[in-house]
């Protein structure tokens, strides 16, 4: 498939610019920018990035790693929303995955060992490929509503994780684990190594094979899709099969952070947080065309707020106020609606001199 | 044709003077300087292919399309409408597409709201109920229980709901674009007859359909534009059929009759092996246990009117639906179609009368429109190389006179024929045998009508066995080698086509009361 973002490459002379502004992940590019603009005016040696024992560190290798949760739920979402759908059940399969890892670490006679994370990984991926595969099922299946058919696991899934750990929050050490959450690879977080190197993968696969337009051609219009000879079923199966997957390692780089599995508090809300990430890179919710580099622009966006309030020391408990001014902007600075104003506004101002001239 | 004599032009001031409008859309100019005048009580056709700014022209009038340039006046008075509520407000009404009501709604609140008859306590519902059924029995479907939800109704009442909604205010003017598109034959003419009393009521009607045969007949005078502009005005009564139609698409329609004879001449009586062999095929409610055989190189017409099962014989013979009793044998063997993914496989192909729902997919390019079957064939995991994708899409480009600029636009943008010749193209790619088209040239113009048409008898001579399906019978009557005829969701015979068989000849089957009886003409 013609690659979607050649159109952001161009820059030269101001209809290049012009035709920059107008490109959806340009004003959530710009948001990012200010935000981290703003940081470095607040604290000068937020961009420096030092290395200490081999390893990278500064803010924005934090923002790396602090967004790879984060960026793989979205990965996935992004995927469903552009089939017309939503997939609420991402936290539920995040905690399940933490819960079934971790505790069958805790129980493995050798915890420490490399082949016992092995097998608590594969466990635990395998069986949130599978709780994708039923929301799939229920959705191109049975024909549930998305919302209804993932809030069935959102719900039941947090009571799943809760059996799991019976209840406790299971604390573990194991170095093996750790190193997926806290560790470095080539002196850079394991974790951020592992989401991007995955959005790399699906962004190659959804755009160098067919698999993004059958998926943007079932989001637009099903009916359509389906007498031209796509199997809706099949596409919109598999990208909530790839959503508790995506969510399932999310999952497993989050127990690995606190090394304790937490069935009612990980991954709390970050069902709302990938929607918003996939907002604000410009994915309609109405489905059909998505972006995954808007989805990437997205995460980083809401992780480096969240970072941003650390180090301002406002509390994190208004965290949520301050995401919802920044979505409130970018949202609008999207919309075609406001864009348009701004640029009659834009064109009076031009206009103006002009008058006064003759 | 014309019923009407020619008298129009009254002394009195028009009640719509439209001039110099000009409308930009996009930094293009689609009106360019455009006249119009509609006076009291005379049916105004507003002329053109698709294209030519007969959309944008209402808009303009109805306060959807910003102007540029130019002046409207409504009995005299200026107005500058920026919405359909001040256009409504001046006593302008348009009559919507039946797909613009709300399905979920009741007759009666579709036909209602926005002007809902209000009493002391609010909305008195009985009475805006009452108002709503005045409407429909001026419409003569008085047997509509305003209560009923709308998408319980068929297609043709549905939009005479619309026609309802729009009378109801009593307007000065009533703009009718394509109201006539979803209906049949002699609801189309229940239609007609309406709009010819509130004509003789005083009503000013401005009405816009593809079919010509509709516009002669019920319209006063006419206004042809193309590109933009007005190249013509004429009384209806003393129009002549080719010159308006070479006014519309501005070159002379010599290839049509051309065609006409080169497909006679193609004709031969069945002659190719059966490749697609419907056995009692069948779908409880939907269709009787109907047999119809394809062969290669045919063209065969489904003709009949709407309901008639014409539509879901070709759905049950492509897999769109499922059949529930009888069989489908492919080439001597029987085959289970899953769906249409699996009739492609097969080398069925099927384009359905619904384009906006079941073809199109608006938001994708053309070029990722036509290639969108052909590697739903092959799979997402082997996607068509950019080489392999140019070589398809130039193949149709030129055989169906695409424009090369259209192709990184979304299909949604461009006009009804364009997305159908898409929608054709994308079939053709995945190089069917059995080809089924489904009413491919409604609502197109005359131009796309033709490029068309001239495929599917290029496409037979080439071995593909071709359903065509139009509610156009002469389109029928013209094109195809064999007729089948179907009525009452069944089919009542087959005509192999000839020098003796003409629109006539199928009108009469039709309308002969012998459900079942008639066999073929074998003449």
């Amino acid at each position: 498939m013609p690659a979607t973002m050649g159109a952001s490459t161009r820059t030269a002379g101001p209809g290049g610019l012009r035709r920059l502004a107008h490109h959806t992940i340009f004003w959530p590019v710009v948001a990012l920018i200010a935000l981290l603009v703003a940081n470095t005016l607040y604290s000068p040696d937020f961009l420096a990035v030092s290395i200490l024992d081999g390893h990278l560190f500064g803010a924005p290798i934090d923002i790396l790693r602090n967004s790879a949760p984060l960026l793989l739920v979205s990965l996935g979402m992004t995927l469903v929303i552009a089939t017309r759908g939503i997939d609420l059940s991402v936290g539920a399969v995040v905690a399940i995955a933490g819960a079934l890892s971790l505790s069958f670490i805790a129980t493995s006679p050798n915890p420490g060992s490399v082949t016992t994370v092995l097998v608590a990984i594969a466990i635990a991926l395998g069986l949130c490929l599978l709780l994708g595969v039923w929301n799939g099922f229920l959705v191109s299946v049975v024909g549930i509503q998305p919302i209804i058919a993932t809030l069935i696991l959102m719900t039941a899934g947090r009571g799943v994780a809760m059996l799991i750990t019976e209840g406790q929050i299971t604390t573990v050490n194991s170095a093996p684990f750790k190193t997926l959450g806290a560790g470095f690879w080539l002196g850079l977080p394991a974790a951020a190594l592992i989401a991007y190197g995955v959005y790399v993968v699906v962004a190659l696969i959804t755009r160098r094979t067919a698999l993004g337009m059958l998926v943007e051609s079932v989001g637009i219009n099903p009916s359509a899709s389906r007498l031209a000879g796509v199997r809706a079923r099949t596409i919109v199966w598999t990208v909530f099969a790839l959503s508790g997957l995506f969510s399932g390692l999310a999952g497993l780089i989050l127990a690995s952070n606190v090394m304790a599995a937490d069935a009612n508090n990980a991954g709390l809300f970050i069902e709302l947080d990938a929607i918003l990430a996939v907002v604000i890179g410009g994915t309609s919710l109405q489905g059909g065309k998505f972006s995954l580099s808007g989805t990437l622009v997205g995460v980083l966006i809401i992780t480096t707020l969240t970072l941003t309030v650390t180090i301002v020391g406002i509390s994190p408990l208004v965290t949520p106020l301050f995401k919802a001014l920044v979505v409130i902007a970018v949202t609008l600075l999207q919309s075609p609606r406001v864009r348009e104003r701004l640029a009659a506004r834009q064109r009076q101002r031009v206009a103006k001199p002009e008058e006064v001239a003759a | 044709m014309a019923a009407r004599d020619a008298s129009t032009p009254t002394t009195a001031r028009p009640v719509v003077e439209m001039s110099g409008i000009t409308v930009d859309y996009a930094g293009v100019r689609v009106l360019d300087g455009a006249d119009l005048t509609v006076h009291a009580g005379e049916v105004h056709a507003l002329m053109g292919e698709n294209g030519a700014g007969k959309s944008t022209l209402i808009g303009a009038l109805t306060g959807t399309v910003p102007i540029v340039a130019g002046t409207v006046l409504v009995g005299g008075e200026p107005l500058t409408p920026t919405s359909v509520a001040d256009s409504r407000a001046e006593g302008i009404a348009t009559v919507f597409q039946e797909s613009h009501l709300s399905p979920q709604l009741s007759v009666a609140e579709n036909i209602m709201i926005g002007h809902e008859v209000r009493g002391r306590f609010g909305i008195s519902w009985s009475r805006s109920r009452e108002r709503a059924s005045a409407a429909l029995a001026t419409l003569g479907i008085e047997d509509v229980d305003p209560r009923t939800p709308l998408e319980a109704l068929s297609p043709a009442t549905k939009q005479l709901v619309a026609v309802a909604r729009a009378i109801v205010l009593e307007p000065r003017v009533l703009v009718l674009d394509e109201p006539t598109s979803s209906l049949d034959e002699a609801e189309a003419a229940r239609l007609l007859g309406v709009v010819r009393r509130l004509c003789d009521q005083g009503v000013a009607v401005l009405f816009v359909s593809h079919f010509l045969e509709q516009v002669l007949e019920v319209s006063d005078r006419m206004t042809v534009l193309r590109g933009g502009r007005v190249v013509a005005e004429y009384d209806t009564a003393q129009v002549e059929r080719a010159e308006l139609i070479s006014k519309m698409i501005g070159e002379d329609i010599d290839a049509l009759q051309a065609l006409h004879s080169e497909r006679l001449e193609h004709h031969y009586a069945q002659s190719g092996p059966v490749t697609l062999r419907a056995a009692s095929i069948g779908r409880r409610g939907t269709l009787e246990p109907t047999d119809v055989d394809l062969s290669r190189g045919e063209v065969v017409g489904f003709a009949g009117l709407r309901g008639s099962g014409r539509t879901e014989l070709a759905r049950l013979m492509s897999g769109v639906e499922r059949a529930d009793r009888g069989e489908l044998w492919l080439d001597g063997a029987p085959v289970q179609l899953r769906g249409p993914a699996s009739a492609l496989r097969h080398r069925i192909a099927v384009s359905t009368e619904n384009l906006r729902h079941e073809g199109i997919v608006a938001a994708l390019t053309v070029r990722e429109n036509i290639v969108l079957a052909l590697q739903a064939l092959r799979g997402w995991t082997r996607p068509l190389s950019r080489a392999e994708q140019a070589a398809v899409v130039d193949t149709y480009l030129h055989a169906l006179h695409l424009s090369p600029e259209d192709l990184d636009r979304p299909a949604g943008e461009l006009s009804g024929g364009t997305q159908q010749k898409v929608v054709l193209a994308r079939l053709l790619a995945t190089r069917p045998h059995v080809l089924i088209l489904d009413e491919p040239t409604r609502g197109i113009d005359i131009g796309a009508k033709l490029d068309i048409q001239r495929r599917v008898a290029k496409l037979a001579g080439e071995g593909v066995a071709v359903v065509f399906i139009s509610s156009q019978l002469e389109e029928v009557v013209r094109l195809s080698d064999r007729i089948v005829v179907l009525k009452d969701r069944e089919k009542i015979g087959e005509l192999s086509n000839g020098p003796g068989v003409t629109v006539d000849t199928v009108v009469e089957m039709i309308a002969a009361e012998l459900d079942g009886l008639v066999t073929g003409d074998d003449a």
